[in-house]
């Protein structure tokens, strides 16, 4: 035991030098893969090398992770350093709908849809202020822990292993179909055996080391993912000659879209036209100006309403609240969000970018790449055309019959614009292999972190604290690795149905979430008075109304007018404050907490001294 | 606590709500509601998660609740 703990401390302060090892391993991987494909390697084969290589080596970090100790299990130990649990985090948090969507979503949506980038970032405001630190400081295992503990009762626990499952399983969902549309483009398979060979590479990472492999995986697929987005960014930058630093130089850029799209003109197709043409399902045109701001209070309100459902949601989601129990101590949570969100800004700031350049190289008439305004039958003899309109992924109507191509008959998925753009700025492949690994590494590592949160979550909850108490160490860890399986696999199946889009479920998670966590958690660590009945009322009653409210407006259910413009993205808004004056509404009701829980959030608030519960 | 709930609550939400007025300002050649969103506002909450960090420590020590330098 003694020994293995020196070994741990070792590996800990090892650590710059291993990651750093492994950067300088991957930057070597790149070059030699790009003079692979000089020396003539298929882009084909330069895809498989890239999926394969990055997926084998997250699958070692993994095996050599493996343990059988409880607290290295479910907290990776808790020592987890500052920097490198923000990293992980940033890759926990950043999904497939990050990396692959996002930038697409902007390419689309515009300002409107930067609503995402504002919301994904200010929840860890709430984050670092109100919950990490002193869920840190109480020292448990998962989320359900807390509002067992501090509540009491097996119930209040119960309610919150179903908030965060629910939350939880439809965000892991699209993950998982993210993991396995990239394999099987990669991997040359079909989409179904897809989902399943990605659902294995997440095991593989996940299955023996549980917390503790999956932190370190993480670290490895962050390094991956930001080289794999930023290098697109810089490159195109320059190769446009718009600048070394596109971050701070592509203003320009930004007006010249405004100025072409006023020249091309922003036409809304009408449904039925969409439909007569044949475009496949979830392509769309450019119809919403790239930088200009929708007029009216309902337009700012609808941003508002987007950020306000993401950043509370952000502020509840387990797997990522769970990231801040693997810290060595409350001080270091905090300033390990801090980090987090550093890292999650290097790639946010990114993606409006991407959309730009991606949207330039398309429409600017002076570049070489440009297709806007030329001849359809020349687009469609452009290589990159060819391979994504064979996928579906890409789709020319010719509304008006004049044999040139305007701004709204070219139709295209959101996902191409980060999978597809280097082909289209005409980068090496190696680049495009290199995207793919990075869109897997996102998707995986979001995934990763999800399967463990519900795991744990009904291994430690629902196993260990409510069905039987007494069981062993050994037996425990079992439960949870068997629990493992069986929800990936549930996940995979679901996934490979393809019920909802990536972004949709996504967005539904933060909403589930946020309607049902949100205000125990908060209020449990600030309001001495909130007792159990309060919590389990603002539980069920703040998830019943959302879910509700969710059946009532979305597309796929009732779809009836939503309220107030709160469509299904921002059902969080109907269910979260029902939560609230539920929970207060029952506290006040029924008796205050007792002596020994009031002392207990008392003693959360400051940093110093053990942990309300001791380790085991 | 509060100021950082306020300068979040700024950032965060009240700019935007004057996102239409705005944009006509420019900075660094961006409409200036759209570079908020894309960087603006991202940098100021990095900014303010670290600040946070460092003052909630100093805070902590002046009154001896900073948990000691252990492992």
């Amino acid at each position: 035991m003694a020994e293995k703990f020196i070994n741990e401390k070792g590996f800990v302060n090892n650590l710059p030098k291993i990651y750093g090892i492994y950067t300088g391993g991957f930057l070597g991987f790149i070059i030699l893969m790009a003079i692979a494909e000089q020396m003539g390697m298929t882009s084909k084969t330069i895809g498989l090398c890239f999926v394969a290589f990055t997926v084998l080596i997250y699958a070692l970090i993994g095996w050599l992770s493996r343990t059988v100790q409880v607290d290295a299990y479910y907290v990776a130990g808790r020592q987890v350093p500052t920097v490198f649990n923000g990293m992980a985090t940033a890759a926990d948090w950043m999904s497939g709908a990050s990396f692959v969507a996002m930038a697409g979503g902007i390419y689309f949506g515009g300002y409107t849809y930067m609503a995402f980038l504002v919301g994904w970032t200010g929840g860890y405001i709430l984050v670092s202020s109100l919950l990490a630190p002193y869920l840190r400081k109480f020292g448990c295992y998962t989320v359900p822990d807390f509002i067992g503990t501090r509540y009491g009762g097996s119930l209040a626990r119960f309610c919150a292993v179903i908030v965060l499952v629910l939350a939880s399983f439809t965000y892991v969902t699209a993950q998982i179909n993210a993991t396995g549309t990239i394999a099987s483009r990669a991997l040359g398979i079909p989409f179904e055996l897809g989902v399943w060979v990605g659902l294995i590479s997440i095991l593989l990472c996940s299955m023996l080391g549980g917390m503790r492999a999956v932190t370190w995986t993480q670290v490895a697929q962050y390094i991956v993912l930001i080289i794999a987005y930023l290098l697109p960014i810089f490159w195109m930058s320059n190769k446009w000659g718009y600048g070394i630093f596109p971050h701070l130089q592509l203003g320009p850029e930004v007006a010249r879209i405004a100025q072409l799209e006023a020249e091309f003109g922003l036409v809304k197709n009408s449904a039925d036209a969409v439909k007569a043409a044949g475009v496949p399902g979830g392509l769309a045109s450019i119809s919403v100006a790239h930088s200009a701001v929708p007029a009216g209070g309902m337009a700012a309100w609808k941003f508002i309403s987007l950020a306000i459902c993401m950043m509370v949601g952000t502020a509840s989601l387990p797997h990522i609240l769970m990231r801040y129990f693997t810290t060595p101590s409350v001080k270091s949570a905090r300033k390990s969000v801090a980090w987090s969100l550093f890292f999650i800004f290097l790639l946010y700031s990114s993606a409006p970018m991407l959309a730009t350049l991606s949207k330039i190289s398309l429409i600017d008439p002076t570049l070489p790449t440009s297709i806007i305004g030329k001849s359809i039958a020349d687009v469609q003899a452009i290589t990159w055309v060819q391979n994504w309109a064979a996928a579906k992924q890409v789709f020319i109507a010719d509304f008006n019959g004049d044999g040139v191509l305007q701004l709204n008959e070219w139709f295209m998925r959101g996902d191409v614009v980060v999978l597809a753009t280097p082909e289209v700025a005409g980068l090496p492949y190696v680049i495009s292999g290199l995207v793919a690994a990075g869109g897997m590494a996102a998707a995986m590592s979001t995934a990763d972190g999800l399967v463990l949160a519900i795991a744990n979550a009904l291994s430690h909850d629902l196993y260990f604290k409510i069905i039987d108490p007494k069981a062993d160490v050994a037996k425990r860890l079992i439960v949870a690795r068997i629990l493992l399986v069986v929800i990936g696999a549930a996940g995979a199946y679901i996934a490979s149905m393809r019920i909802t889009s990536i972004l949709g479920a996504v967005a539904w998670a933060f909403d589930f979430a946020m309607s049902g966590l949100f205000f125990p958690l908060v209020l449990g660590v600030w309001w001495k008075r909130a007792n159990r009945a309060g919590a389990i009322a603002g539980m069920v009653l703040g998830l019943a109304a959302g879910t509700a409210y969710l059946i009532y407006v979305g597309p796929a259910f009732m779809a009836q007018t939503p309220w107030l413009g709160i469509d299904h993205l921002r059902f969080g808004i109907i269910g979260a404050p029902v939560s609230l004056i539920a929970m207060v509404v029952v506290s006040l009701m029924t008796d205050a907490p007792d002596k020994a829980t009031q002392a207990m959030v008392d003693e959360v608030r400051i940093p110093s001294g053990k942990t309300i519960l001791g380790s085991k | 606590m509060w100021l950082t709930l306020a300068i979040w609550f700024f950032f965060g939400y009240v700019i935007f709500m004057f996102g239409e007025s705005i944009n006509s300002a420019s900075f660094l050649g961006y409409p200036l509601a759209y570079y908020m969103c894309a960087q603006g506002s991202l940098i100021a909450f990095v900014v303010l998660l670290f600040w946070f960090a460092n003052k909630q420590e100093a805070i902590d020590e002046e009154f001896g609740f900073a948990e000691k330098e252990d492992d």
